[in-house]
């Protein structure tokens, strides 16, 4: 029975029901579609898979292969189709070479448009053990991952003149606007900065943040207040302790995301989620390729099983979930276990095979504490005032 | 004896123009400064302009130093910064940022230089609504800008004894528009093949910036990534209180300016930081080759923060803006003593 055909208020309520229990197929088992991606993904694939089958995790993989020097978008439809058919994937990025013809699109772009994964979550922690250079960050960044300055939509109007357009539509600011307030709340956060240039920008960036306002007013206890990007900038490199939950379009998120995750220890650590109403997609937070150290069993294996975490915090393996996400933080904050990115000399291997000796032997003092915001922050709960924004016409 | 045109500005504008002027004057640099107003007035037609005599100066002298400008709500016309650029054309804003040793940072041998296109891209101001609720922004890159800001980095590079330049683009998303302004560097590379050049992705940049800033020698790039990028880097080194800025124009015409706002809350008390116009006055003069003077002035400075003895409050001490200055005089004087 699909739900369209059910009376208004009946519909919410079925749609709020069915999205929050889980997709479950064949006794209890989940089929997650895998994307390897290129670079060190296929490697970290490998080692969220052989550490599930360890923990035993009731979760089958759906491994879907894309080539990204192919031209042809059949590799790319096929893993969306699967990501349709599991609703869940993990994934590793996808190379686009910039030399490229513009017909060619982004693989990872085409993704989350063609799923309308339109939050992309990070959140970012500084970890006991791990040396930086600023202490006490716990930011939230949710990034506006559809539209903005990442819509391809450019021409060369002259020869040697070229437009890019940037998209900013009120429907997709104050979803954005909306979730990112949601976050906060769920996770009792009191602060949501809005990053933006309106100040330049006038119409594109004012529309976004006039969003933010509207929706901050249905959520009084949360401060809000907004900050110009390059402002930002200055500020996350001396006082990043100041933000706590931010919320931006896309290019900025790609700005702030790397920054922060550059600030608690680099894109070793740091896992990413994208969040659809429909779809949830999980990967490395800084969606690196990782070219460079590809197949040298160097790269840092904890964003990648952070988020595959978040992948079965999602599918509410709660249980799976905290057993990992345990024995891979006391790897890393305990032990002296650490790949070259965070300045040791261990093998990506190594690391794996210490974060499974963890697992089998848990550590009873390391407290959960770390990473609580991805449990709650599902759009799987359909507000009526969510719907009224989602299914305005959307050009 | 070189002239310079000298735009005091508002605020604390004022007071820390006086303060280059009297450390200049201890240095016995030999530049003549001519005072200028900027504040817009309608010229004929009902454009905004700058006075004509300001203008004119500038023209003639062709080099410039500002103090910040305020742009009064609802005055009616675009910023000041804006006019000034748009008159003269300034197409590259530079920006070195070197860390200052004695005000410490949690970034320390930080020695990179931004140089951000100042005409084009995301700032192009091209808006439209294309329907209720949809806006479209127009980011404009063109070939003649890309070419020209190349081509001042690799000079710059050249000229600085630098070693490497990296464009710093997102040509992955964005194909058209960021891979035309890659196009134009690497072509201009070819004729710098003393120089290093590579590309890099926005985001890296930002993740490595932060993880470790001294893999940058000279950064070049498009207005918007420029914009953060200068900002995120003048946060590595203590603030725009302590940042330098250079825009170098067509036609020669080169203005440097603090990049900090007029600080109308401590206007005209003494208590004003003037290490950002200093600094940038210092840039100036190595724009000119008055590299000796430039160096004297640099260590004075230097010195003075490192020492700790008189910092003024931004700085952490408690030191007057007029004692700051006379301690890098001070200082200046003995260097010369010292030769």
């Amino acid at each position: 029975m699909t739900a369209r055909f059910l009376p208004g208020s009946l519909r919410r309520l079925f749609c709020s029901w069915s999205s929050r229990l889980p997709p479950a197929q064949y006794g209890g088992r989940h089929t997650v579609t895998l994307i390897p991606g290129d670079g060190i993904g296929p490697e970290l694939a490998q080692h969220v898979q052989d550490m599930f089958r360890i923990c035993c995790v009731p979760v089958d993989f759906e491994v879907i292969d894309i080539d990204s020097t192919k031209a042809s978008e059949v590799d790319i439809n096929n893993a969306i189709i699967a990501i349709k058919r599991n609703r869940v994937a993990l994934k590793g990025n996808i190379e686009t070479n910039h030399d490229s013809p513009p017909s060619y699109k982004s693989r990872n772009c085409l993704l989350r448009t063609a799923l309308d994964l339109y939050a992309n979550v990070m959140h970012c922690q500084s970890l006991p053990g791990v040396r930086t250079r600023h202490e006490n960050i716990n930011i939230t960044i949710i990034r506006e991952n559809t539209e903005g300055e990442y819509s391809s939509l450019e021409h060369e109007s002259v020869p040697g003149v070229v437009e890019c357009l940037k998209i900013i539509t009120r429907t997709k600011s104050l979803r954005i606007a909306d979730y990112a307030f949601r976050t906060a709340r769920e996770n009792g956060r009191g602060r949501v900065t809005a990053v933006h240039k309106a100040n330049i920008m006038k119409l594109s960036d004012g529309l976004f943040l006039e969003c933010c306002k509207e929706v901050a007013s249905g959520y009084p206890e949360i401060t809000f207040d907004t900050m110009i990007v390059d402002n930002t900038a200055m500020q996350l490199v001396s006082r990043p302790q100041q933000f706590e939950v931010m919320v931006m379009p896309n290019l900025y998120g790609n700005v702030v995301s790397n920054v922060c995750a550059g600030l608690v220890g680099g894109p070793g650590l740091v896992p990413g989620a994208n969040y659809g109403k429909e779809y949830a997609v999980f990967e490395m937070g800084t969606r690196n390729t990782g070219k460079d150290i590809a197949k040298h069993d160097t790269a840092n294996p904890t964003a990648m099983l952070l988020a595959s975490c978040l992948l079965l915090d999602h599918l509410r393996l709660h249980h799976y979930a905290s057993t990992i996400r345990r024995a891979v933080l006391s790897t890393v904050t305990e032990t002296q276990m650490l790949t070259p990115d965070l300045g040791g000399h261990s093998s990506t291997s190594e690391v794996v095979q210490c974060i499974m000796n963890a697992v089998q032997n848990p550590t009873k003092h390391l407290k959960d504490r770390y990473c609580a915001v991805s449990c709650d922050s599902r759009p799987d709960y359909i507000s009526p005032n969510e719907n009224k924004h989602i299914t305005s016409a959307n050009p | 004896m070189q002239t310079v045109t000298l735009i005091p500005g508002d605020g604390i504008g004022p007071e820390i123009s006086a303060a280059v002027i009297k450390i200049f004057e201890a240095a016995k640099v030999p530049v003549k400064w001519e005072e200028r107003n900027v504040t817009a007035i309608k010229g004929p037609g009902g454009r905004w302009m700058i006075p004509p005599d300001a203008k004119e100066s500038m023209d003639r002298s062709k080099i410039g130093l500002k103090g910040p400008l305020k742009t009064p709500i609802a005055a009616g016309h675009p910023s000041m910064n804006l006019l000034l650029r748009k008159t003269f054309d300034l197409y590259a804003n530079v920006r070195p940022c070197i860390s200052i040793e004695g005000y410490k940072t949690p970034y320390t041998d930080v020695d990179l230089v931004t140089i951000r296109e100042n005409t084009e891209g995301e700032y192009s101001g091209i808006e439209h609504v294309i329907v209720d609720g949809v806006v479209q922004s127009i980011k404009l890159i063109t070939e003649k800008a890309s070419k020209r800001i190349a081509e001042y980095a690799f000079e710059y590079a050249r000229n600085n004894q630098r070693n490497s330049v990296t464009a710093v683009h997102k040509a992955n998303i964005m194909r058209m528009s960021d891979g035309l302004f890659l196009r134009k560097c690497r072509e201009v590379a070819e004729n710098f093949k003393d120089i290093k050049f590579t590309e890099m992705y926005l985001d890296t940049v930002c993740l490595n910036m932060v993880q470790d800033p001294t893999q940058f020698d000279v950064l070049v790039m498009p207005n918007l990534y420029g914009d953060i990028l200068s900002d995120l880097c003048a946060g590595l080194i203590g603030g725009l209180g302590v940042t330098p800025s250079g825009n170098i124009g067509a036609n020669g015409v080169a203005i440097f300016e603090s990049v900090h706002g007029t600080a109308p809350d401590i206007a005209g008390l003494d208590l004003a930081n003037p290490t950002a116009l200093l600094l940038s006055a210092v840039m100036m003069l190595r724009h000119m080759g008055l590299h000796p003077h430039a160096d004297k002035i640099q260590t004075a400075c230097f010195d003075t923060i490192r020492d700790k003895k008189f910092l003024t409050k931004d700085l952490g001490g408690n030191a007057k803006c007029s004692e700051f200055t006379s301690e890098i005089c001070r200082r200046v004087q003995d260097l010369d003593g010292g030769h």
